[in-house]
């Protein structure tokens, strides 16, 4: 489903933290929100799920999603946190049924329907042999698809995925960013993670959305978002920028 | 849940139970006593051979109080149980948000206020002492801070606690003489149950028992903390009202009719966490069952080792709970750094 976001502004603290943030992401599509530290990107997401508060307006398939039920909204969008809390004790089947809640009546207990869900999630992970296994006995890349495995258990068309691949090392960063590719093609996901790695952003997303100061400094495919001049202008870093293979940009690190 | 542990814990708990009946200043025959309990189910006519001094014993001396030592128990577990998912914190207690300080300041006005107390004076007073310094505390946390919600409402109740445990002190201070009432009071125990205490409370404790056994899923997911749980649909700051309400509810039944007893509300979730798992669908029942047990047996302890004197509960519950507490938090330390 296409996710609309139109002049969206945010304050936290009196502080204004996104002024005028306007975006498109077509249906099945994956937008990287890229940016420098502190600019909001997270934030922005947080917006769009209704934990912050906002004005403008937020709209999933033309439905406003500050309209709906938390519960029904949590049917639509789904998110994985950058600093996940994962209770000490929880198995990683409980913590992945947790993505039923909002499918479970407030006070009832999950169905037969709800334990194969999350059965089947855990299967596509490759975390079948994981279900049993405390939550704090998981290594990083592990734990990363856990998070992932109770947002799909929300079954829900939108995924919102705060930096998936932060303290990942650089297989796992490519494993865990594969597998949400796959997951977005074949489910027809839509997907908005934001990323610090401007190449993998690049490599991944179909379009980038350059956040500055709280507001969109670009938009577009990455080809004409990931340039020497933007990436000097907003992040202060000299890069050099060159077409890859698949004609995606690849930016290497030069030393001013 | 699994049906093992539950059964485990109900069978352990009339165990106790029995042994709670049986033993005492006059010890009573166990097949004498199951028959005269089998007698008092309708439709079932049992002679039990005990005579009427033992049935005296048994049905107006041990059985309430045995009754009353496994309800105040499972109150208290079961309220620090909750309590402690409300915070997401495993050593929360019943009285976090100044439910024991609110209870002594009633308890203590009513003793000092009232020398002819008719005997539901200082439950009554308890009762609503504790209600109020947890409404109190709730009130100023909610009010004072915005954000993060619990982390306020724990400093509100340590605010409060300190408050009104100053003006509970400062009462006993001004009547010196009341003393002694007031500290037995403080140190907790059940050796006054009788059948209208248990009906007056029992009503709130069933009450509180069904809201908070059907918020053990809603807890769960509260386990990853606010803003995930909002994302997954659920409104953080509504479940955890309803839960310190029920939980309190729970609180200010145990302290009306049984004083300050500590450590229970910790000592026994701990226990059922390491035995069971950290779920609350489980901790919460296992607790309640758990914390009647450990209760009824403390009580037990209370009233034979210095037999024909008594201790005071509240010593009995410190006198384990503090050497477990130790235990517990030497094995957390350990986990953190391995």
């Amino acid at each position: 489903m296409t996710v609309r976001v139109r002049d969206l502004d945010v304050e936290l603290g009196g502080r204004p933290v996104l002024s005028a943030v306007s975006l498109t992401v077509p249906a099945g599509s994956w937008t990287a929100v890229i940016g420098p530290n502190g600019t909001g990107k997270s934030t922005l997401l947080r917006a769009v799920l209704g934990l912050v508060p906002s004005r403008g307006g937020v709209t999933v398939a033309g439905a406003d999603l500050g309209a709906l039920k938390p519960r029904e909204r949590a049917r639509i969008v789904a998110y994985a946190p950058q600093s996940p809390s994962l209770p000490a004790g929880m198995t990683v089947f409980d913590y992945t049924l947790l993505g039923r809640s909002p499918y479970i009546p407030h006070l009832g207990r999950e169905g037969a329907r709800d334990r194969a869900v999350a059965a089947d999630v855990l299967g596509r992970l490759d975390l079948a042999g994981l279900a049993g296994r405390p939550l704090e006995h998981l290594s990083g890349g592990e734990r990363q698809r856990v998070v992932l495995a109770r947002a799909l258990a929300q079954q829900t068309s939108v995924l919102l995925l705060d930096e998936p691949t932060t303290s990942l090392d650089i297989g796992h960063q490519q494993q865990v960013l594969e597998l949400v590719d796959q997951l977005r093609l074949a489910d027809g996901l839509t997907v908005v993670t934001t990323i610090h790695d401007l190449t993998l952003a690049g490599q991944y997303a179909d379009d980038l959305v350059l956040l500055s100061g709280g507001r969109v400094a670009a938009a577009g495919p990455p080809a004409g978002v990931l340039t020497r001049a933007a990436v000097a202008e907003h992040f202060g870093a000299r890069v050099r920028v060159e077409p890859g293979p698949d004609g995606r940009p690849v930016l290497s690190p030069e030393r001013p | 849940m699994r049906p093992a542990p539950l059964a485990g814990a109900v069978a352990v708990l009339l165990v106790v139970m029995v042994a709670g009946l049986l033993v005492g200043a006059a010890d009573l025959p166990l097949a004498g006593v199951l028959k005269a309990l089998a007698d008092r189910v309708p439709f079932v006519h049992l002679d039990s051979g005990l005579s009427v001094v033992e049935r005296n014993v048994l049905f107006e001396l041990r059985l309430p109080r045995v009754l009353m030592g496994a309800l105040v128990g499972g109150m208290l577990a079961m309220a620090g149980a909750g309590y402690q998912g409300v915070f997401r914190n495993p050593l929360a207690d019943p009285y976090l948000l100044g439910a024991a300080a609110g209870a002594g300041v009633g308890a203590t006005l009513v003793i000092v206020l009232i020398p002819g107390d008719p005997g539901f004076g200082v439950p009554l007073a308890a009762f609503v002492g504790a209600i109020a310094g947890v409404l109190l505390a709730y009130v100023l946390g909610s009010t004072a801070g915005r954000g993060n919600g619990a982390a306020t409402l724990v400093l509100a109740g340590v605010a409060v606690s300190s408050f009104l445990a100053a003006v509970q002190t400062f009462i006993q201070q001004v009547k010196a003489e009341d003393l002694q009432r007031i500290y037995s009071w403080i140190l907790g125990g059940v050796g006054t149950a009788d059948w209208h205490q248990i009906a007056m409370v029992a009503p709130y404790a069933l009450v509180s028992t069904l809201v908070l056994l059907a918020h053990g899923r809603l807890l769960d997911v509260l386990s990853v903390g606010d803003e995930e749980a909002a994302s997954l649909g659920l409104s953080a700051p509504r479940v955890r009202l309803v839960v310190l309400v029920a939980a309190s509810l729970a609180t200010a039944c145990a302290v009306a009719v049984s004083g300050l007893i500590g450590f229970v509300g910790i000592v026994v979730p701990h226990v059922v966490r390491r035995l069971a798992g950290g779920s609350y669908r489980v901790v919460l029942p296992l607790s309640l069952l758990g914390g009647a047990a450990f209760l009824t047996l403390a009580d037990l302890v209370a009233r034979t080792v210095v037999a024909p004197g008594e201790l005071p509960l509240g010593v009995v519950t410190a006198f384990v709970g503090g050497p477990f507490f130790v235990v517990v938090l030497r094995a957390a330390r350990r986990q953190v750094e391995p």
